[in-house]
């Protein structure tokens, strides 16, 4: 029985030291998920959290300069002019943003707000939503309908 | 056209529920008629899903843009070859190719059994339609590939189609999904055997012997797809990077490390009787991760900059692998008795024992990874809100497992079964140890003292390759004095004597030399600039000029190049050319970096396009040192694994230790 006592011993102090750094690992680079409408009405309370939003980008709001880049994101696709539940959001990182990152895309930002009510982020992750997967009836109008075996 | 296919696929559903039913029945009844009826679906339902490929792949190529997989997919401008990757481009022709390959899989399975386990192959033949007959209800009933554009009664011709992702035409892009899916797909061979042998309450070895080759197999392809990935992050994405433990990646990597896991701990089922109900659940869990996988990446579960969209198919999903996971547990419990150890745990201080904290770190990095990448599902779930945890996480858990498990590469294959004392420990490791240790000591001399888990992670991977030098040297040289031949001859000649150990230390090899890779990553330097025509700027010891921007264009993409000229120390080392692009079709830009690939460090040059003025260029400039590693890496690591599934000159059979305290170690050698 001894041996498997020892092993035992080992097997829970492997687990404990894997744990704990899990658990430092989850302090150190939680982030929480908010739509714009949440962030815009959480007031101070989103100060010094770390929060990821999703977005739409306004067409014609990205504004480099230099390695910084700004602009605004929305809540909703479409006519995103007069969506009132708005975002602007500055990008000061090390990565470069990514190719699909443009005019319309659906971003990931995360990051902290500031004071002012402008996002800082440090990451900003984007996908052109209709190419990896496309949604041709947004396109045409018409509708994919599974043909099945009528024939 | 698309109404055949269509008719195929259901065809096929029909016969995949008639061969589970059929096999069964045969089975139970001893209705020989029945089983060979089930044998024959099988072979139909591969012929009619391929039928449905081909016709897909025929409407990709040829453009029928009324199909709304081929005009989501493909546009008439791209190259045939792309056309054709399109396949597996989308959700649906992907699950379609998840449909067919198990369908090769299961044809190729039971024409090669068909006469060998006549008791077990019905039950293995059940089990893989089952899972073939899931994925053919998602293509036939709720994603077809074959849906067609209509609008009121009319069908669409939408003009030239959509196009693939610019980012996703390149080449490792073109056989990545499809490698991903051939180890994906392939586990559910080696779960299928062991169900079978379950159901039949089989001892438990049959199984193993007859898929250890398969296992093998699928976890090379599983490789390969992950290193391809990581190739393609490297070389297209434009910032170098090769993993962000993105919820996709990570669904790649969980599956292959209980594979990891399940090689070796089948080898103390094979040589000791040992952990056979652990077998069982590595085995399961592979295949449920596998089939787990394939779902996160194509429900939308947890958001991710692969970015398929949300889809119906989740729930499906869900549902398949509460049941599957809640009737493997069952049987397995059902069947504990036939599982039952052979022998113990002797020494803290052996190869046992040395198998199983492999398998522990590997299977608690498995679960950190899956429990890191559900935890914003999870904690929805238990707090209301959604929490995600980034990279640091996953570094700081795995990095420590990372280096952990290198340490136990060294040690497992030069420890004694069953008990080592320490004498023969420190014969066994005194030139690995103090090679690591001279190899740090240097290193720290250097100022690599700055980052510890480098230093370390250097001091392990020169003490593995100490071990794997010193264990081929050995037996190489044992082998020259014997039958005087050179020592590279003999070293051949050893590997064909036991392709499996010998294979298995290439494959360490190939792991190490990943890691030496990985560790380059320490030591990353970067810079972004904006830099006129003419200029300069340094990185590091180069110094890089910037030539001249040219633009242009061609029928599929717009495109601005830039030159520039790399130096060190005043000597030129030649012109790197990066590009940026602008895809018409999709209105995509993509860059095209240019790398100066060396085996010390890569100079990688990314033009992030023009300044707000249109007089600069935007550069960003990166050293990643000793990068090439982690691809030299993976060939040694794919040699090492074909040369363990070559079958070796001798048949080696060990006895097994059965009670303690007589021994019965001398092999006995089959000619």
């Amino acid at each position: 029985m001894n041996t498997y006592w020892k092993f035992g011993a080992i097997v829970v102090v492997i687990i404990g030291v894997l744990a704990w750094l899990a658990l430092g690992g989850v302090t150190e680079s939680k982030t929480y998920y908010k739509e714009i409408k949440e962030v815009t009405q959480m007031g101070d309370r989103a100060q010094g959290q770390r929060l990821r939003v999703n977005g739409y980008v306004e067409q014609g709001s990205i504004v480099r300069d230099g390695s910084k880049v700004s602009f605004i994101m929305h809540q909703t696709p479409g006519v995103l002019q007069k969506d009132p539940v708005r975002l602007a959001v500055v990008y000061n990182g090390i990565d470069p943003l990514p190719d699909t990152f443009k005019d319309n895309a659906q971003a990931l930002a995360d990051g902290k707000l500031d004071q002012d009510g402008v996002f800082h982020a440090s990451k900003v992750q984007a996908k052109c939503a209709s190419k990896y997967e496309a949604k041709p009836q947004m396109k045409t109008g018409a509708t994919p309908t599974i043909n099945q075996a009528r024939s | 056209m698309e109404n055949i296919g269509a008719l195929s696929i259901l065809l096929a559903f029909c016969f995949t529920v008639y061969a589970v039913v059929a096999s069964v029945t045969g089975r139970l009844k001893k209705n020989s008629f029945l089983t060979v009826s089930a044998e024959r679906a099988v072979y139909s339902v591969w012929l009619l899903v391929t039928v449905a490929s081909g016709l897909l792949i025929y409407s990709l190529l040829t453009g029928d843009f009324r199909l709304a997989y081929v005009a989501a997919h493909t546009d008439s401008s791209m190259s045939k070859i792309y056309k054709f990757t399109a396949w597996w481009g989308g959700q649906q022709g992907s699950l379609l190719l998840w449909s067919w390959l198990l369908a090769s899989y299961s044809a190729v399975v039971v024409f090669m059994n068909r006469r060998k386990f006549r008791d077990m192959m019905p039950w293995v033949t059940s089990v893989l339609m089952t899972t073939e007959a899931f994925f053919l209800m998602l293509i036939s009933f709720v994603l077809s590939p074959f849906a067609v554009l209509e609008a009121g009664r009319g069908n669409i011709v939408e003009g030239v189609g959509q196009g693939l992702n610019p980012l996703l035409q390149y080449w490792t892009m073109v056989i990545h999904p499809p490698m991903l899916y051939l180890g994906y797909v392939g586990f559910t061979v080696p779960f299928a055997f062991a169900m079978g042998s379950l159901i039949t309450k089989q001892p438990g070895d049959a199984w193993i012997h007859t898929t250890r080759r398969w296992t093998i197999v699928t976890w090379l392809f599983q490789s390969a797809g992950i290193l391809l990935g990581q190739g393609w992050a490297y070389a297209v994405l434009g910032w170098g990077g090769y993993w962000a433990w993105d919820p996709v990646e990570n669904a790649s990597l969980l599956p292959w490390i209980t594979a990891t896991a399940f090689l070796h701990s089948v080898m103390m089922q094979e040589k000791k009787g040992m952990m056979k109900v652990w077998n069982m659940v590595l085995i399961s869990g592979t295949f449920f991760l596998c089939i787990f996988g394939t779902f996160l990446t194509r429900s939308g579960v947890v958001s991710s900059v692969h970015a398929f969209a949300q889809s119906p198919i989740g729930k499906y999903f869900v549902i398949f692998l509460a049941v599957g996971i809640a009737a493997t547990v069952v049987l397995i419990l059902e069947r504990l008795k036939y599982l039952k150890s052979e022998a113990r745990l002797e020494s803290v201080v052996s190869r046992e024992s040395s198998f199983m904290f492999n398998n522990l770190i590997l299977v608690a990095s498995c679960f950190a990874v899956l429990w890191g990448t559900m935890f914003p599902v999870i904690s929805e779930a238990l707090t209301g809100e959604k929490i995600s945890v980034d990279a640091p996480f996953f570094n700081r858990i795995n990095i420590p497992i990372g280096l952990a498990l290198i340490l136990l590469t060294g040690i497992g294959p030069l420890i004694a079964w069953r008990r080592s004392s320490l004498e023969s420990l420190r014969r066994a490791f005194f030139i690995p140890t103090m090679s690591a240790a001279v190899l740090m000591i240097a290193l720290a001399f250097f100022g690599v003292y700055e980052h510890p888990y480098a230093l370390v992670s250097f001091g392990l991977c020169m003490f593995v390759t100490a071990t794997i030098i010193t264990e081929f040297w050995k037996g190489a040289s044992a082998i020259r004095a014997k039958d005087g031949i050179g020592l590279i001859p003999a070293a051949i000649a050893l590997t064909h004597r036991n392709t499996r150990r010998y294979g298995g230390y290439l494959v360490h090899m190939g792991i190490v030399f990943m890691f030496i890779g990985y560790t380059g990553a320490a030591f990353d330097l970067d810079v972004t600039k904006e830099v006129r025509p003419g200029g300069n700027f340094a990185l590091g010891h180069y110094n890089i000029h910037v030539v001249n921007i040219e633009s242009g264009e061609n029928d599929t993409y717009a495109w601005q190049r830039l030159t520039v000229e790399a130096s060190r120390n005043a000597s030129p080392l030649g012109q790197l050319f990066p590009e940026r692009r602008l895809y018409k079709a999709s209105q995509q830009p993509t860059s095209e970096v240019s790398i100066r690939r060396r085996l010390n460090e890569d100079l990688y040059v990314n033009f992030a396009g023009l300044s707000a003025d249109n007089q600069r260029a935007v550069i960003q400039a990166y050293v990643f040192p000793l990068v090439s590693w982690i691809w030299i890496g993976f060939w040694v690591l794919a040699f090492g694994t074909i040369v363990c599934l070559i079958p070796n000159k001798v048949r080696l059979s060990y006895a097994r230790t059965q009670v303690i305290g007589v021994e019965q170690k001398h092999a006995t050698v089959q000619k």
